[in-house]
This record gives structure tokens, sequence and C-alpha cells, in this order.
């Protein structure tokens, strides 16, 4: 059985790149654009790893893993934050609730291909191991 | 009508205006009066001159145009707390 | 002789003249020169609509029959007026303060806004008003009937030709006050036309008497001394003086000098400064005295002179013409004319506006339930329903006048209808001194007043066994002696005017004042007796809105309706502003509301805009509790000074400003992180694409060629964005440090619309664009690029965000006093009040639409676009749809040379 991502991402044209990039790897895509929507698409799919755009329409990335990480059933769930705001303070709230990596826009495609790859390889992701002391 | 926190002395100028609004008052009813007065001898048996009342008449109304002149131009000259006249919407 | 027809061209032409003045006069209104317009002269000569034909006429009349009596019609008003600082004043306070519109507005609005009292009033008012039309009418008729050829001063005049003349007057009558009266909603408005004519009539008529007194003093009688020789030996030589008559007959002038609805008019609706009272206090009574000078002389010769029998009602004119003098006879009869057509025209306006408020509208009101204040025009059905009962009101006189046959019985219909609306006197004097009056109170004594005129007096007056049988003037109602109508309780023998006018008062004020002790005032009536009665210690206006309750934007779309978008939206900005905010919403606070509601009753009366704010606020805007709650209050802080409440207001508005202030630093401190990371996002998300894309290009050598194809304009549209969205950063930065250079030229706005519309063309499939071009024909100086480019802007978004199924933009252009309005209206679901503030904010797109392929940037370059122009770019509520408002401000002045 191949591996699922779930991508929640609003802009067309990225979650196209990032479905190509992935689907190509192997990978099974799910595609969700809606930010309100979002706790409840994961908790359908349970994806294997969660790519997490942070500039959502209706509500933040940031507001949707700080619920995700409040259920036990996603506390080890690995995801990778993507935004287009790489300001350090970003990259620390991150951190702070508990995403397992962060990227910055614009992203090269092996970099993404690799840390999904890497996400899902890892038995306990070493993020959400810091986010539950 | 006046509330007893108004202060029991006032300036001169304040007096002088508040007994320019009594006689303002009093004024219809001394009118009245001086209107009524034919009656005493006007409404008795066999009446009185036609030309002589019209004429006391006459000159009471003149006194009381006179009076009432003299009160309104004092009264209107200055009136505190009158708001000024709206801008007319034409 | 003057010839008939000579005569009917003279009237026409003076009729002509009117219409002229009074166009005259509202154009120079119009135009802002109001000048002389609002002089005291002109409000003291407005007030001679006192003097009516009845008066002018009759006058002579009464006094050839009861010598000197007929000056107690004059003496009533004269005492009134000299008295003016004691009630003409206040009254002429609470009906500005309040907004009031007539008598009957007054009554219903010092009664807590009770529906039921200003109907009450009104059909008093139209009953009283009624006979004295019809007596005008048949003065002009009369007077016409003099010059009618073949007809001697005592000749029976055709009576068809007299119904006809009687037809005609009253439907020129009709057509002048509805052109002149009706013109403006709002009664503070003030109908410079109408009073401009008035003031003119009134000079008229008193030139024609003096002009007769004088002819008949100096030309016949001989100068003063044998004047008075002459009077000493005519048939009313003696004066016997009737005191009972004489209290009564100078009481009841006084009385309806205050209540007829026409008198009210002048003196408290149409006045434009307080201090106008301060003139007509003593020039009005110098007006009725030199109108009664010669009164007695031309009684006295008219008697001598003219054979036994002739009307003495018509010595004005019949003196002159037995002496050969057609001129001054013809002068007269103008005299006469204007008299009746003035007194017709205001009565007209006063009573129409009575029916149209507080009979026609609270029906409207209550057919319409809850819809009234939201659909359809309001406007249009009060100015429909007053101009149709100005009509109404004139026609009721003309049947009036040919029912009771212009006979005898109209002679004493004047005192008679003095009689009728006197009975509103002491609801009217109770409610301006005494708080304790009640709605109770005087609802039964007008009631009472009202019943017992009507059975002794007005019911009475068409004749014995007319409308009450016989029978009854002898034995009374089934036999009840106590209650026949010359005799009431039974005291017989007294004069029937003078029994009328004492029991009706009597009754009156008993019931009025009993009712009012017996009973317990609502809140609002105690609040509205509070505020009429102390009106120089607080003149704050009513109370009774709890804030919160009603949304402003629901508000302005009423309002709109009465006072037309112009007026309202000045209101609703200039509130707004009073409370330190920006645009056209104000906090719904009490104060506003109570404004708004003052403004509305200066269009539709007090009940009716009482009504329409509560419907607005869920029909429950105030409960009972509520108001004895604001009641408590109110009475304590009244018992403090005003002062305590100005404070409070100038403190509630520094805090207001303040917490705007604060709100404003915080945001824009917010703003600027957020520009930055904006910006940030906005590039860096295309740039993703393009480089997701590229590098897939890049790796795949086997792609099939379609999807190559696909790939490379997907970096294509993203770069243009890119493109777009640097274009759009620069463009706004340039804008913002003014470094932009205009390139001004005159231009018409339907040139640059057009332009803009053009631009638009092929981007806007499925809107449709409603326009006026005619009226967009205004040349401004602008920069025709910069404007089109803002249009374009405006234009594009209601394509985007129009969610209408059918999308109509409509662009209405209208000329201001100062420059001119673009409004772009669309009939989508419009942008919620909360957002209605950022929307011109940089990068505020108001949902996901990135199909929208804007960066949220348009409307923020179109704000510094119009700033730089000198005009202004603002959201304006409450039309519906998303409505824009292009503001193109001294631009026009300049263009205008």
């Amino acid at each position: 059985m191949t591996k699922q991502v779930l991508l929640i991402e609003d802009e067309p044209n990225i979650i196209e790149a990032v479905r190509y990039i992935l689907s190509r790897d192997g990978w099974t895509v799910h595609t969700h654009s809606n930010g309100a929507t979002a706790v409840d698409a994961v908790t359908r799919r349970k994806p294997d790893v969660l790519v997490l755009d942070v500039m959502l329409p209706d509500r933040s990335g940031y507001d949707i893993l700080t619920d995700l990480r409040a259920m036990p059933e996603f506390a080890g769930l690995p995801v990778l934050m993507l935004t287009a705001r790489g300001q350090k303070q970003d990259r620390e709230l991150a951190a702070r609730i508990g995403a397992s990596r962060f990227m910055t826009k614009p992203f090269s495609n092996s970099e993404v291909l690799e840390a999904v790859r890497m996400l899902a390889e890892a038995e306990v992701p070493p993020a959400a191991g810091r986010a539950a002391q | 009508m006046s509330g007893g926190s108004e202060p029991l002395f006032l300036a001169r100028q304040t007096y002088r205006r508040r007994r320019l609004m009594d006689a303002a008052r009093i004024l219809p009813v001394v009118g009245a009066v001086l209107f009524l007065l034919p009656e005493l001898w006007a409404s008795g048996e066999g009446g009185a001159s036609t030309a002589r009342g019209g004429l006391y008449l006459l000159a009471v109304w003149i006194l009381l145009i006179v009076v009432a002149a003299a009160l309104s131009h004092r009264l209107s000259r200055r009136e505190p707390g009158a708001p000024p006249p709206p801008p007319d919407r034409g | 002789m003057l010839s008939f027809n000579v005569l009917v061209a003279v009237c026409l032409a003076y009729v002509a003249a009117l219409f002229v003045v009074a166009w005259w006069a509202e154009r120079r209104a119009q135009a802002g020169h109001l000048g002389w317009l609002r002089s005291p002269w002109v409000y003291t000569l407005s007030l001679s609509i006192y003097c009516t034909a009845w008066t002018f006429y009759g006058a002579v009349g009464n006094a050839a029959r009861s010598g000197l009596e007929f000056v107690t019609i004059y003496l009533g008003p004269t005492l009134v007026m000299i008295g003016w600082w004691a009630l003409l004043r206040k009254l002429v306070r609470i009906g500005r303060t309040q907004r009031i519109t007539s008598v009957a507005d007054l009554i219903s609005s010092r009664y807590g806004k009770s529906t039921f009292l200003g109907g009450l009033v009104t059909v008093l008012a139209l009953v009283g008003t009624t006979p004295y039309i019809a007596l005008q009418l048949q003065s002009v008729t009369l007077s016409f009937a003099v010059f009618a050829p073949g007809a001697g001063a005592e000749g029976p005049p055709d009576p068809a030709r007299l119904q006809a003349t009687a037809l005609w007057v009253a439907a020129g009558l009709a057509v002048f006050t509805v052109v002149f009266g009706t013109r403006n909603l709002d009664v503070n408005e003030r109908h410079h036309g109408v009073v401009s004519a008035i003031a003119v009539e009134a000079v008229v008529k008193l030139f024609a008497l003096l002009a007769v007194g004088v002819f008949v003093v100096w030309g016949l009688g001989g100068g003063p001394r044998a004047m008075f020789d002459a009077i000493e030996a005519s048939p009313i030589a003696t004066w016997e003086m009737h005191g009972g008559r004489w209290v009564g007959l100078t009481f009841l002038s006084a009385a309806a000098f205050v209540c007829l609805p026409r008198m009210f008019h002048v003196l408290v609706v149409e006045n434009s400064d307080e201090r106008h009272l301060a003139t007509a206090a003593w020039a009005f009574p110098l007006y009725l005295c030199a109108m009664s000078l010669f009164v007695v002389p031309i009684a006295v010769i008219g008697l001598s002179m003219l054979p036994e029998g002739s009307n003495p009602d018509l010595f004005v004119l019949t003196v002159p013409l037995a002496a050969g003098q057609d001129g001054l006879a013809m002068l007269s009869f103008l005299g006469g004319f204007s008299s009746a057509t003035s007194m017709v025209i205001v009565a007209a306006i006063a009573v129409s506006t009575m029916v149209s408020n507080h009979i026609v509208m609270p029906i409207w009101l209550r057919v319409m339930q809850g819809g009234a204040t939201v659909s359809g025009d309001v406007r249009d059905v009060v100015l429909l329903s007053r101009r149709l009962s100005i009509a109404g009101v004139l026609c009721l006189g003309y049947v009036y006048y040919r029912l009771s046959g212009g006979g005898t019985a109209l002679a004493a219909i004047g005192l008679i209808a003095f009689a009728g609306v006197a009975q509103a006197l002491p609801a009217l004097l109770g409610g301006v001194f005494w708080r304790g009056a009640t709605r109770v109170g005087a609802g039964l004594g007008v009631s009472l007043g009202f019943a017992v005129w009507m059975w002794t007096l007005f019911l009475p007056s068409f004749g014995e066994g007319a409308v009450i049988p016989a029978a009854v003037f002898e034995n009374g109602p089934f036999g009840i002696g106590w209650l026949r109508p010359r005799a009431l309780f039974g005291i017989e023998g007294m004069d029937p005017m003078l029994h009328a006018v004492l029991w009706s008062m009597i009754l009156n004020a008993l019931g009025f004042v009993l009712g009012s002790l017996a009973s317990f005032p609502g809140p609002m009536e105690r609040l509205q007796g509070a505020e009429f009665v102390n009106i120089f210690r607080y003149s704050s206006g009513a109370r009774g809105w709890v804030p919160a309750m009603v949304e402003t934007e629901d508000l302005l779309m009423m309002a709109q309706r009465i006072l037309g978008p112009a007026e309202a939206q000045r209101l609703f900005q200039a509130q707004a502003r009073a409370q330190g905010k920006v645009g056209y919403l104000p906090d719904p606070t009490r104060e506003f509301l109570e404004r708004l509601e003052r403004e509305l009753s200066g269009s539709v009366g007090a009940a009716t805009a009482h009504a329409m704010l509560a419907q607005i606020g869920g029909g429950a805007a105030v409960s009972v509790e509520d108001l004895m709650r604001v009641a408590d209050e109110t009475a304590q802080i009244m018992e403090y000074s005003s002062q305590l409440e100005a404070k409070s207001a100038e403190l509630g508005r520094t805090a207001r400003k303040l917490r705007q202030a604060n709100e404003q630093l915080t945001a824009l401190s917010i703003q600027k992180d957020a520009f930055l990371s904006q910006i940030s996002h906005e590039l860096r998300t295309p740039m993703t694409s393009i480089r997701a894309f590229s590098e897939i290009l890049r790796d795949d050598a086997d792609l099939p060629e379609a999807e190559r194809r696909r790939f490379l304009n997907v970096i294509h549209d993203e770069s243009q964005r890119l493109t777009r969205l640097l274009d759009d950063l620069l463009d706004l930065s340039v804008l913002e440090n003014g470094q932009v250079t205009l390139n001004r030229q005159v231009t018409t706005l339907e040139a640059v619309i057009d332009r803009a519309l053009d631009a638009t063309q092929a981007r806007r499939p499925r809107l449709s664009v409603r326009r006026d071009p005619v009226r967009e024909r205004i040349a401004v100086d602008t920069d025709p690029d910069r404007l089109a480019q803002v249009f374009i802007n405006l234009i594009s978004n209601a394509e985007k965000y129009c969610t209408a199924a059918d999308p109509v933009l409509t662009i209405a252009v209208r000329r201001e006093a100062q420059g001119a309005v673009v409004d772009f209206i669309d009939n989508g679901a419009g942008i919620p009040e909360a957002q209605q503030t950022v929307i011109f904010e940089k990068f505020s797109r108001l949902s996901d639409t990135r199909a929208a392929g804007g960066a949220g940037l348009g409307l923020a370059i179109c704000r510094e676009i119009m700033g730089r122009l000198g005009g202004a770019i603002a959201y304006l509520p409450g039309q519906g749809g998303a409505a824009f408002r292009v503001t193109l401000g001294d631009v026009l002045a300049q263009a205008a040379e």
C-alpha cells in the first residue's frame, strides 16, 4: 500500500506542482484547500504525512496545527509546514506548536521530496517528541 | 418654577432683566383691563358715545403698542440662551 | 361702472403677479440669497393672514350693525402678541426644538406622541376650517357680484355664475397652493414663496383699506372733526356695550389666534428666527390697529350714503362705487380678494399637513405593516397625500359653500369656526405650562369641548330644523330639557354665541383638568411633558431611545426614503463626525436616535416618526420599564443642570475620539508588520509556482508535449502576476510619496466613464451597466487617465465580486454644491459593515477569491489617486448592493469658469 500525503494549500498552481512532485515518487496525494475544514479532512484521511500551508483563507495553518496536536490521535503526526513568510518568528512559532519541519517558499522540489520521505520514515518525528515535553 | 438652588441676590443687571420680563408678562393683563374699562360707563343705561369710545380704544391700543415696542426692544437686545437661527436649507 | 370682464382680467393679472413673486422668492431662497426673506417684517406681514375677507368686508358690516363690537376680533390677537414673552416665545421655541409641524402635531407630541390626539385635533381643525374656506369663497363671489353687469349693489346676482366663480377661485387656489406649498417635504424648510406672496397680499389689503378710509374721511366726510360729528349723529352713535359678548369675543379671538391651524403655521412653523417675535410683538398690533382705524367712518358714511337695505358687509366696495371712484373700488376689491386668497392658501397648507401626517400616514403605516419603512418611497407618499389633502380641503370648502347656499348662515360662521378651533386651547396651554397634564385629560377635554361646540353652535348654525329638528331646540333631545342646544343646563336667555363658548370651554377645561388629575401619564408623556414645560431650561430634545437595538444601516435606508438620499447622507455623515468617526454610519447612540427622530418628525410628524423608528427597532424599541428607568434618570438629571449633561456628552466624545486614536495607532503598527509579511507572501507565492515548475521542466526530460506546454503557461501566468503586483506596488508607493505628476486637463465625466467602460468591455462578460449620460455631462478639471483608472477598478470589482445572478452596475452622477459625486452601485450582497472600513487598506481582499487575480491593492490605489486629485472615495452603505462614492471636490469650481 502506498503512503498517503495530505496537502493543505489554497494556491492552485502550488497544489499542482507538489502533487506532481510527490505522485511521481509514488505517493498518494490528497489535497484540501479550505482552512476551516482542514482538521476534519485530516481526521477523515488519516495521512502518513501532512503538508500544511500557513497562510490559508479562513484559518491559519498555526491554528490548524495547534488543534491537531491537541488530539491524541495526531500528536505524533509528521507535519511539514510551508510558508511564504520566512521570518524568524514564524519559524519559532512553528517549532513551538509542534511542526516537524518548516520550509519557506519558494522551495526546491527535491528538498520537499526529501523532507516528506524523511518524515514518513522516522519512527518518532523529532519535533513531536519536543512538543510533548 | 424657579428651583431652590437659585441665588438669593442677583447682580443688578440680571435683576433689572428679570423685572423687565415681569413687565412683559404683565403687559397683556394691563391691556385686557384697560380694554374692559369701558364696561364701567358704556354698558349701563343709554350707553356711551361711539366716537369717544373709539378714540379711547385707539389711545389704549397705541399706548400698548408703544410700551410693547419699548419692552421687546430691550428684551431682545441680548437674550441669553436663545439658540442662533438654524441655517435655512432652501 | 367697471365691466365684469375687466375685473376678471385684473384678478388674473393679480394672481399671475403672486405667482411671479412666489416663484422669484423661491429662486432667491434656492440660490441662498435669503436676505429680507428672513426679515422680521416679512414675518410680521405674514401674520396678517389673520385678517381674512371676513374681517376685511365683515368688520365694516359688523360696525354698521353693532358699533364698536367689531374691534374685539382685533383686541384678542393684540393682547396675545404684546404678551409674546409669556406664550408665543415658548411655543416658537418648542416648535423649533421639537420640529413641530402643526397644532395637532404639538398636542400629539406633547402627550406622548399620541396618534389618537393628533387625529382628534386634526378632525377639529378640518371641521373648523372648512366653513371658513367656504366663507372666503362666498366673500369673493359676493364682491364679484357687486361688479356683475346688470346687478347693482343690491340686485340679486345670478347664482349659476357665482357658483362658477367660486369654483374657479377654488381651483386656482388649489393649484397655487400645491405648486408652492408642497415643494419641500420638511416643513422646517420654509415656504419662502408662499410667505412672500402673503406678505405682498398683506400690504395690498392694508393699503386698500387705508385708501378707502382716507377717501371716506377726507373726501366724503370733510376731515376728522366733521367725521367725529358725523359719527355722533349716526345710527350707531351710542355704544351699548354688551359686557359678556365683549369679554367673550376678545377671549375667543385671542384663543383662535393661537389655535387656528393657519395662524399656528405662520406663527410657529414658518418662524425662522425667534427674535422676529420681538418685532412682530408690536408691529402686528400696529397693523391690526391700522386695519381697524377707518372701519367706523366707512360704516357711518355707508349708512348715510347708500339706500336703506344695502348690504353693509360690502360698504368697503359700494361706497367708492357710489362715489364714482371706480379705481378705488377696484383697489378695494383686490384688497378683499387678497385677504381671501392668502387665508385659503395657508389654511390649506396647514390643514393638509395635519391630515397627511395625522390621518393618512398612520393609516398607511398600519396597512403597510413593517414593510413601510423598508420598501417604497415614503417621500412620494407623503407629498402625494399632502397634495391630495390640499385639493380635498378646498373641495370640501367649495362643497360646503354650495350646500349652505351662500346665505346669511355663513355670516356668523367666522366666529363659529373660532369657537371650534379654540377647543384645542386648554390642551395646548396646559401642555405647555403644566407638567401634570396627561393624554387622558387632553383627550377628554378636547372631545367634550368639541361635542358641546357641535351641539350648541355648529349644528344649530345650519338653522332650526336643518340638522337638528326644531322640536329638539324646543324640548331637548328625547325631551331632556337641560340638553337643549341653546339652553344647556337650563340656562336660558343667553346670547347663543356666548352660551356655546362658555359651556364648551368650561366643560373642556374641566374635563382636561379632572382627566389629568385622575389619570397617570405614560413614561413617554412624562418625558415630553417635562421637556415642553421646561423648554427654556433644557432645550436638549426628547428622550426615549435605548441605543444598540437598531442597525444604523437600516436607519440610513429609512431616512433616505423620507429625507431624500443627499439630505440623509449629510445628516448621518455629520453625526458620525460629531462622534469622532469617519464614514456614514454613526453609532446608534440615544442622542443620535433622538436627533434622527426629530429630523424625521419635521417631515412626517412626531407620532409617525416615532412609529417608524419603533418599527426599525423591532417594534419594541423601548419597553415601558426601560422608559420608566430613563424617565427617573431624566427627572433626576433635570433637577441638576443641563451643564452636567453637556459635560458628559463632551467626555463621551473625547473618550470615543481617544479610543479611536488608540485603535488607529495599534492598527498602524500591526499594519506595518502585516504589510511586510503581506508583501513577502504576495511575492513568494507566484515565485514558488515558477520555481517548482521550472525545476520540473529542467529535471524531467521525458515530459509529454501537452504537459510541458501547460507548465510553461503556468510559469508565464505567474510571472505576469508578479509583474502586475510589482507595478501596483510601485504605483502605490509613487502615489503615497506624492511623486506623481498629474496630467490635468478639462474633460467631462461622460468621457471618462466612456473610457473606463471601453477599457473593461472585454473583462466583463456578465456585468451590465446602467447610466444616464445626460447627467454625466459635467465638466471637470482632472487627470483623465488617473480618474479612469479609479473607475476601471470599481467596474472590475463589480464584475468580480457582485454576487447577483444578473449583475447590474448603476453609475449615478450628481452635481453637488461644490463638486460632483459619482456613485457606483451594484445589485449584489454588498459589503458587511465590519469590513467596510478595511477595504481601502492595502492587501485587504474580502475573501479567498484568488481567482479575482488582484493583490488587494486596487482600492488602496483608488483612494490615493482620489486624494491626489482633490476628491475622495468612500464606501456608501445602505444602497442595497455594494456602493462606492467617488467625490470630485473643488475640481469642479475651477472648471466652472
